[in-house]
Formats: C-alpha cells, structure tokens, sequence
C-alpha cells in the first residue's frame, strides 16, 4: 500500500498550522507571565532565602504539584466551566488557552525555581552587600544571572506545550492535532495523520533549536 | 570608624544556638589596615559580615561612621552599604556582565547619571589596571584580574571602608602579592580604611598597621602588627607567627647545640633603621666576644623593616652577660633561648 496524501485537505491543514501556532504564541506568553512570578516566588519564600516564609511556601508548592500531578487531558475536561467564564467558550483555539496555561505556567514554575537555585548565593550577597534592594536583586542579579537557564525552561516548556496543544483536539480545541484526531483517528485516514505528526515534528525541531541557540549565545560561564 | 561593642552571634543550627562570636569589643580608626586572623571557623568570617549586617549579631552594637546599623530600616541600610565597600574571596561577580558592567553596576543600583558612571568606571578600571579588559567576561579572566575587579567594583560608591574576605586566599602568592600592594596603594591614595581577615599571617604583615587574633569567637590578642610579631603572647598568635618565621630548623638548631655549656644562644632583632647598620658587628668587636650567626631573616612588616638573628656566643656566663648588656643599650631587642 503506498501513501498518496489523497485526503490531505492542505488548505485545511495550513489552517491547522496557523491555529496551532495561534495557540501556542499565547499559552507561551501567559504561562511566562504566570509562571516566571510563581517561580520567583516559590524561589523567594523557599529555606534561607531573601522572604523566606514558610506557610506561603507549602501553599504554593501544593497548588502547583497538584495541577502537575493531575494528567493534562484530565485537566482540560476539569476546566471547561473556569474555561468559559474566562473566555466565554470551551471551544477552539480560543478555548483551548485557559487550560493550557493553567496546565504549562506550574510546570514552568518549577523550571523557573531551579535555575534561580542555580545562581550563586555569593553573588546575590555581594549585590546586598553594595546596598541593592530586594526588586533590585530580583531585576539585576537573579533574573540576568539565571538567563540561561530561563530560556531553557522556556524552551523546554514550549515544546510540551507543543504536545498539549494536540491533545486540547480531543475536546475540540482546534489546530493540528484537532485534525489528526478527527480525520487521522476517527476515519482513519492515515495519510493525514503522518502530515499533522510531520508538521508538529518540525516545529518542535524548530523551536529546540531556537532555544539552544539563544542559551548558548547567553552563556558566559 | 568602626566600633563594634560587646558583639554576640549565635547561629541555629537543629534547633540549638551555635556561638559564632562571644563578645568581639573592636575600634578601628580612619585610614588604618585592619588585620583579623584567625583559623577555620574561628569566627573571621561571621565578625567581617557583621559589619555590614549581611549577618546580624545576636546583641550589640556596630557603628561605622558614627551611624548605629543595628538601629536602621531596610532603606537606610541599604544607604549606608553604599560607604562600606566589600570584596570575597571567590570574588562574587556577576558572571552575565561584562567587567566594566560588573564595576558599573553598584552605581547603577545607585541610579547614578550614565555619563558619570561610564568615567568612574574608567577611573577604576585604570586604577586597578584593567582597562584593557573592561568588555571581557569574568569568565575569561583570571583569579588575579578577577579580585581586581571585585575591587574596583568595591570602591565604584566611593565607599569609606573596605572589608575584605579572605580577599587573596584563592590566589597563588604571587598574584596575592599584587593584590595586597593594589590595597596599600588604594589605603594610601584614598586614604580608605580597610578591614581584612586572612587565616595568612604574611598577609597580615604585608600590609597591616594592627591585628586582632581571634579564637573561638573572642579576640585573644590585639595590637600593633610589629608588636603582636616580635612578641606574640597568646599560643594561637605563636602558631600563626611560627607561620612565616623558619622556625621549624631553629627549633632543631635549639636542641641539637644546647649541650655545649660555653654556648649560649640569642635572638637579636633588629627594627626600623637599625636594620641596616652594623651594630653586630660593632658590639662583638668591643666586647671581643666569639661568635656565630645561626640563622638570620630581614623582612619587613608594611612600611617596617625588621631583622632577626639567631646568634651563638661562644664565650662564659659573665662574658655573655656583658655582650648582651651592650646590645641592649644600643636599643637591640635580645632574648636567650
Ligand atoms: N550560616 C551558618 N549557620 C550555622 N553555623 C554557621 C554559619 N556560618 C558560620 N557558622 C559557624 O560559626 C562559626 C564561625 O564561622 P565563620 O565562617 O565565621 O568562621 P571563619 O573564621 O570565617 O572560618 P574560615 O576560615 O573557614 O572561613 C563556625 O563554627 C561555623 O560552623
Ligand atoms: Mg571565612
């Protein structure tokens, strides 16, 4: 049996494509926005660091291991009535984003914490040592010192965001791995399957190669 | 400029209080090199911290310039920082900025107009000898220039005191001999005064004017490096003195001639600009004593010079006597040993 790509719709997997990206443009940026403040602050109220608080510390540690631990499609059905109050549907790509942030911005947290445990501790007192202020620690020492690591968190998190953004097909999400879901699964129409996972393939080449390129240029060690 | 009154500092550790400092009573004066040593978990480290508060001590009081730290808020602590400069002895730059942004960069914190910062960093960078290197990373540098950075970076505020952290430790000796004399140059020129702490006795005496040895979180000895050198009281000062004088032959240079009743042996030392003159000589020759130069070292502690000889007369007690007087009335320190 040979492939013929004879019911790949290409018009209607470039709106694929253009809608899996749509969604992986915002969910990125609002789990940045999310995530990177979460970490800072898991990073922050943690043992022996500059707001060190215990209570706040579990609180935050517990939301975010539970929305790790529960699996991303679980989520998403879980979500769908937080989803439409914020975006008034729980449909296509719009109704998609909610709960892939929510899924991807703890994920990132965590990401977002461990390299800032990778700055020196000898470098963030020596900053307090010239009189910095805690905002100042946070802009100037902690969040340039762990660039590196950052954009690899970020990159990291992209890419599964990648996979998410398929699997928010199964309940009508929209973009590529709507398609694969619904022609390559259901109807089994192979041909279209290979495409979307071809297409996705490269992306997520696509977006690791980006992401190391920009850590490498940002490492000074 | 720094008094620190009846210092205490406990640390927690698993739920009891470890003592890290047991009532430090310290003045330093403006202008002056300030030795602390001291070894391993004496103390040295929580002492240097303590006074810029990056530790705060259990009970007492730190004043730098007249201005009490204990009793100030966040903001104007972090204000008064800014007077006292401090440089590690892993040298603590920012690994993601360049040398002259890491010299920049306390001047930044400090919201200084750019034009300024970009001429006090290159008034830096040439003081420190660096300029040549100022859009290098720290990565690409070596201890030595490292330090060097750490210290312009230090002195970028203008600050009024220095506190240096086992500031050479990391170094080789010769590179640390580079630091120590950049910080006597920067004590001379700015007139800056500077705390150091070391666990070296030779950078001790390199380049400071006084010295405290402290021991289990107490200060067990302090005063004027010449005079805590020439006649350390406390065993711990001993030891670390030991450290740069060759006396480990001596001591077998002792116990192998201490047989011979005839022969008595001293040290002589020499301070100031007696140490160039030949009063040994002079003396031996009017009293006509025999005898025997074992041992001799000059050296110099700051600004300093000083010698000692270790010295074998050849003569009877009365004879010895005789020679000894005369040494000491020409303001030579003798002791018999
Ligand atoms: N953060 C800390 N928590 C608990 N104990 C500490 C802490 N820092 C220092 N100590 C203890 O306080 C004592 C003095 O430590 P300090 O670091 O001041 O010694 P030091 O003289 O600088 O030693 P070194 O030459 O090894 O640097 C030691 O017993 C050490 O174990
Ligand atoms: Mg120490």
């Amino acid at each position: 049996m040979s492939i013929t790509f004879e019911n790949v719709d290409w018009a209607e997997i470039w709106q694929g494509s253009l809608d899996t990206l749509t969604m992986l443009a915002f969910s990125t940026l609002f789990t940045a926005i999310i995530g990177l403040p979460l970490g800072i602050l898991l990073f922050l109220t943690s043992r022996g660091q500059l707001l060190q608080n215990k209570a706040l510390y579990a609180v935050l540690s517990f939301i975010v291991n539970i929305l790790r631990s529960v699996p991303f499609i679980i989520l998403m059905i879980m979500l769908i009535p937080l989803t439409r109050l914020i975006v008034g549907t729980s449909l296509g790509v719009q109704g998609s984003i909610p709960p892939l942030v929510i899924g991807a911005a703890p994920f990132f947290a965590r990401l977002v914490e461990t390299s800032l445990r990778e700055v020196d501790r000898g470098v963030i007192e020596a900053a307090q040592s010239m009189g910095a202020s805690k905002w100042q620690i946070i802009w100037k020492v902690l969040l340039p010192e762990s660039r590196p690591g950052l954009i690899a968190g970020i990159t990291i998190t992209t890419v599964a965001l990648v996979s998410y953004t398929a699997m928010s097909g199964a309940i009508g999400g929209g973009g590529l791995g709507d398609l694969a879901i619904r022609y390559g699964y259901q109807r089994f129409q192979t041909d279209v399957m290979i495409v979307t996972v071809v297409i996705l393939l490269v992306l997520v080449q696509i977006l690791q190669t980006i992401g190391d390129r920009l850590v490498a240029y940002f490492t000074r060690r | 400029m720094i008094q620190l009154e009846n210092l205490h500092k406990g640390y927690q550790v698993d739920g009891h209080i470890v003592p890290a400092l047991q009532g430090i009573d310290l003045s330093i004066e403006k202008g002056e090199i300030f030795g602390v040593i001291g070894h391993s978990g004496a103390g040295k480290s929580t002492l240097i911290r303590c006074i810029n508060l990056l530790e705060r001590p259990t009970s007492g009081r730190v004043v730098v310039d007249g201005t009490d730290l204990m009793n100030l808020d966040d903001r104007q602590l972090q204000e008064q920082r800014r007077q006292i400069g401090m440089i590690f002895q892993h040298f603590n730059l920012l690994s993601s900025a360049t040398v002259a942004e890491n010299v920049a960069f306390p001047l930044k914190l400090a919201k200084r107009p750019k034009a300024e910062i970009e001429q006090k960093v290159t008034e830096l960078l040439t003081l420190v000898g660096l300029e040549a290197h100022r859009n290098k990373y720290p990565a690409q540098l070596s201890g030595g220039q490292k330090q060097r950075v750490g210290i312009a970076r230090a002195l970028a505020s203008d600050p009024k005191v220095l506190l240096c952290d086992e500031a050479t430790s990391a170094l080789d000796p010769q590179t640390t001999n580079s630091i120590l004399a950049l910080l006597r140059d920067i004590n001379r020129k700015l007139g800056l005064t500077i705390v150091l702490i070391t666990h070296e006795m030779h950078v001790i005496r390199a380049v400071c004017d006084r010295v405290a040895v402290i021991d289990g979180g107490k200060i067990v000895e302090m005063g004027n490096v010449v005079d805590v050198f020439l006649k350390p009281q406390h065993p711990t000062t001993q030891e670390f003195v030991e450290q740069v004088a060759d006396s480990v032959e001596l001591k077998e240079i002792v116990s192998h001639e201490k047989a011979d009743k005839d022969r008595t042996m001293i040290r002589i030392t020499f301070l100031g600009s007696q140490t160039y003159q030949p009063v040994l000589f002079q003396t031996m020759l009017e009293t006509g004593t025999p005898f025997n130069i074992l041992q001799g070292t000059i050296s110099r502690m700051k600004d300093t010079p000083y010698g000692q000889l270790i010295v074998e007369l050849e003569a009877d007690q009365e004879q010895v006597n005789k020679t000894i007087g005369s040494l000491r009335q020409r303001g030579l320190e003798v002791e018999v040993i």
